[in-house]
């Protein structure tokens, strides 16, 4: 049995770690919600120049070449940070969409400049409020190019170019399409949301330029690939930011007095955070399984993939919320950083499917493992 | 990351699995014993073939084997229908003891009995009055000459009626603030004076007892640890709770719903179609499957000769709730029916409405789910613990509840 990280991922995990200690503080994270810059630029330019974005790209393409266990260690610490960069846009969704149905003359195109980070890939499949089908999908593209209007697409307004997800009367009734965003057949609006800390845009496409991306009438069988190896990225950042919110509630709880000593010793205050203690555990366990399962292309995926989704779905909710309430009123306050995770994890479950949608995923992988 | 034995563990666990294969009793073999019996025989030929207690030194009937190889056997075991123990408690709680306290003379008489499964231990430590405050204890021991007369009454005590021996915690100096007036022995449990009564379970079951003292005699020769050191010793028969890496719970589990949610309807259609109920069971699967990477984590750990994290000690806070639940979730699937006890006409043979029963006292046997929670606060958070009113009080000026 050997389910733990090596030597040298933990490594790479204490570098992360001190380096964004000292770049990606919760002011930091706070500069960008307050301001108007949609990300944090120059954080983004020294991620990439260490080379996380160019993790799992193989060094024929410019990237490092390493396995999905250190991209997920990334993810972890990133999620810690809170970090407010288009990583999981770029890395999770573009690049993995290009490096499962790019064409060798569309990865050469696209994925040494995502490697580099010079070039910035977002993902945009949503177009209106309530789950996204193949069927319910009206952006529509010929030969050429494409129309329809995307909402919200994360880091829609700063992204080179975005991965859509456009209806088809072939196949499965999707494609996928390559479109590059800075073009006349392109506007962007940036919009407003839960979690201003991340940038997110409305992509109205009209007669844009398109490439297709893999086969047409597949796409939404690649959506579905792509989905699963996100899923388990994201649950990585997920049960990151959970260790963060029960960070500081622990702390607040321990400095914090009522009745003469501190708020920690009470069984009401040290159940909760026992609580999201034992639901941090349990995700980043299944985290554990979604790693093995990515980086070894397992056929279990689609199942390690929504365990690992739905659970840290479950404990970043829980520990960012009653985060605020161990913090009491100045919980709910701008002043303090309890509003970060609390914005973030909800952003996060609903990025790329809610809880509901990833449920009804892993009873449904369930069924297909139970009935081959 | 890979889920693979090393070299040396396959070997083990070939080894392991072998001797299984070829020595698991047969039914003609257990025909005719009890559940006692049954469990005597199993045990014996393990002793015998030196696959018993495989953790303890040799010398004292083990095999002087490795953390993971115990995990290992325990796999391997489980994948067997062998009779059920009646030795966790002696084996898991009490002999750890043993060693770590008596003498080498003691352990040399007690110790191979133990592992041989001839002998049966019980632990006598909770009380009326001294459940998830165990310190509370009030059973009393006076010195007389060389014995101790113990007068008093434990309870909830497992296995106290078919048991040959007991490891228990006595009160031997009331003015003594709470932890400090505390002494620990070991009793023959058919000394005079000792009555066994069981305790019906709303379960139904028995398995627990109430254990009445009445002026029985111990030698003080069985005394475990200096008189006051009591706590002390009896935090090392806690600390040795069996950890239960890589063991897979029975009863109600996602399988067994799942399963139950393919055989039931909800508007004309398998259960299973439901949304409710896939949400539902979707978040139990995850549990389950996150208890058990903690596990494979934790098995990590003990294969590199470390010792596992902490993540383990939230099994029983999850897992015992989660049983509750998926049982009480199961009977409403089965809406009127689930109400059916009876296993010629129950669905499962009554498997969910038995675990519906038994599944409150899960949650509170070996540390309510409060006192869990509280341990992880304390031990794994670092949070402080909570203010103590009897701290530093003689226990006979502690505020009861007059019971």
């Amino acid at each position: 049995m050997n389910f733990e990280f090596s030597e040298e991922q933990n490594m790479l995990r204490e570098q992360a770690q001190g380096f964004l200690a000292s770049n990606c503080s919760m002011a930091v994270v706070r500069r960008v919600l307050d301001g108007d810059e949609p990300y944090d630029a120059d954080l983004w330019k020294k991620v990439a120049e260490m080379g996380w974005t160019a993790t799992v790209i193989p060094e024929e393409y410019e990237g490092l070449g390493l396995s999905y266990l250190e991209l997920s260690v990334i993810a972890e610490e990133l999620g810690r940070a809170l970090a407010p960069i288009p990583f999981s846009s770029s890395v999770y969704l573009a690049t993995e969409a290009i490096l499962a149905a790019g064409s060798e003359e569309q990865k050469q195109a696209y994925l040494p400049g995502l490697a580099a980070g010079t070039s910035i890939g977002c993902f945009a499949l949503g177009e209106s409020s309530g789950q996204t089908s193949a069927a319910s999908l009206t952006t529509k593209a010929d030969s050429s190019s494409i129309t329809g209007v995307k909402i919200p697409v994360a880091d829609g307004d700063i992204a080179n170019f975005a991965i859509v997800v456009a209806t088809s009367d072939k196949g499965d009734g999707a494609s996928l399409y390559i479109v590059d965003l800075d073009q006349d057949g392109v506007s962007r609006e940036s919009i407003t949301t839960i979690d201003p800390s991340r940038s997110h845009a409305k992509l109205t496409l009209n007669a844009a330029g398109a490439q297709l991306l893999g086969n047409d009438g597949e796409g939404w069988s690649y959506v579905q690939s792509i989905l699963n190896r996100a899923a388990v990225l994201f649950a990585w950042e997920q049960v990151g930011g959970c260790d963060t919110a029960l960070n500081m509630a622990k702390e607040y709880a321990m400095g914090r007095f009522a009745f003469g000593r501190p708020i920690a010793t009470y069984q009401a205050i040290k159940h909760k955070l026992a609580n999201i203690y034992v639901k941090n555990t349990l995700a980043r366990s299944n985290c554990y399984y979604g790693a093995w399962a990515i980086s070894t292309d397992a056929d279990e995926l689609p199942i390690a993939a929504a365990t690992a989704r739905v659970s840290a779905i479950q404990a970043y909710y829980y520990a960012s919320k009653e985060n605020v309430q161990t913090h009491g009123g100045m919980g709910f306050t701008w002043e303090f950083d309890c509003q970060f995770p609390y914005r973030r994890s909800k952003l996060l479950a609903t990025n790329i499917g809610s809880e509901a949608t990833w449920q009804d995923k892993l009873i449904t992988a369930i069924e297909k493992q139970r009935a081959a | 990351m890979d889920f693979n034995d090393t070299a040396v563990e396959a070997t083990f666990r070939e080894e392991v699995r072998t001797w299984l294969s070829a020595n698991i009793p047969t039914s003609d073999e257990l025909k005719g014993l009890d559940y006692i019996g049954r469990a005597k025989l199993w045990q014996k030929r393990k002793y015998d073939a030196g696959w018993a207690c495989i953790r303890w030194p040799k010398e004292h009937g083990g095999r002087d084997a490795s953390a993971i190889d115990q995990v290992i056997w325990n796999q391997e075991e489980s994948n067997f229908d062998t009779p059920d123990s009646v030795f966790g408690i002696g084996h898991g709680m009490c002999a750890p003891t043993m060693m770590a306290w008596a003498t080498d003379e003691q352990n040399k008489n007690y110790i191979p009995k133990l592992a041989s499964g001839e002998d049966v231990w019980c632990q006598l430590f909770s009380e009326p009055a001294g459940g998830s405050d165990l310190a509370a204890l009030r059973t009393r021991a006076e010195k007389d000459g060389d014995d101790w007369i113990i007068n008093g009454q434990k309870i909830w005590t497992s296995g106290a009626h078919y048991s040959d021996y007991g490891v228990l915690v006595l009160r031997t100096d009331p003015t003594a603030p709470k932890h400090q007036g505390l002494t620990y022995f070991f009793i023959d449990m058919k000394s005079a004076g000792i009555e066994v009564k069981p305790i019906r379970q709303i379960s139904g079951g028995a398995n627990f007892n109430e254990v009445y003292f009445t002026d029985v005699r111990v030698s003080d020769a069985q005394r475990l640890g200096a008189v006051g050191q009591g706590w002390q010793v009896a935090l090392t028969t806690l600390m040795n709770e069996r950890a239960s890496i890589g063991g897979g719970g029975g009863g109600v589990n996602f399988d067994s719903v799942f399963d139950l949610a393919t055989r039931v309807n909800i508007d004309d259609a398998p259960a299973i179609k439901d949304k409710n109920v896939r949400a539902q069971l979707a978040t139990w699967y995850a549990q389950e499957s996150g208890l058990k990477f903690n596990g494979y984590r934790s098995m990590t750990a003990l294969s590199r000769g470390e010792i596992p994290g902490p993540e383990n000690s939230i099994g029983k806070l999850v897992g015992a709730p989660k049983q509750q639940d998926m049982a009480s979730f199961a009977l409403d699937l089965l809406e009127s029916g689930g109400a059916i006890w009876d296993p010629e006409l129950s669905d499962a043979a009554g498997m969910f409405q038995a675990t519906y029963m038994a599944s409150p006292g899960l949650r509170i046997a070996g540390g309510t789910d409060e006192i869990m929670a509280n341990i992880i606060a304390e031990r794994v958070l670092g949070l402080p613990q909570d203010i103590r009113v009897d701290k530093g009080i003689p226990f006979n000026e502690v505020p009861t509840s007059n019971s």
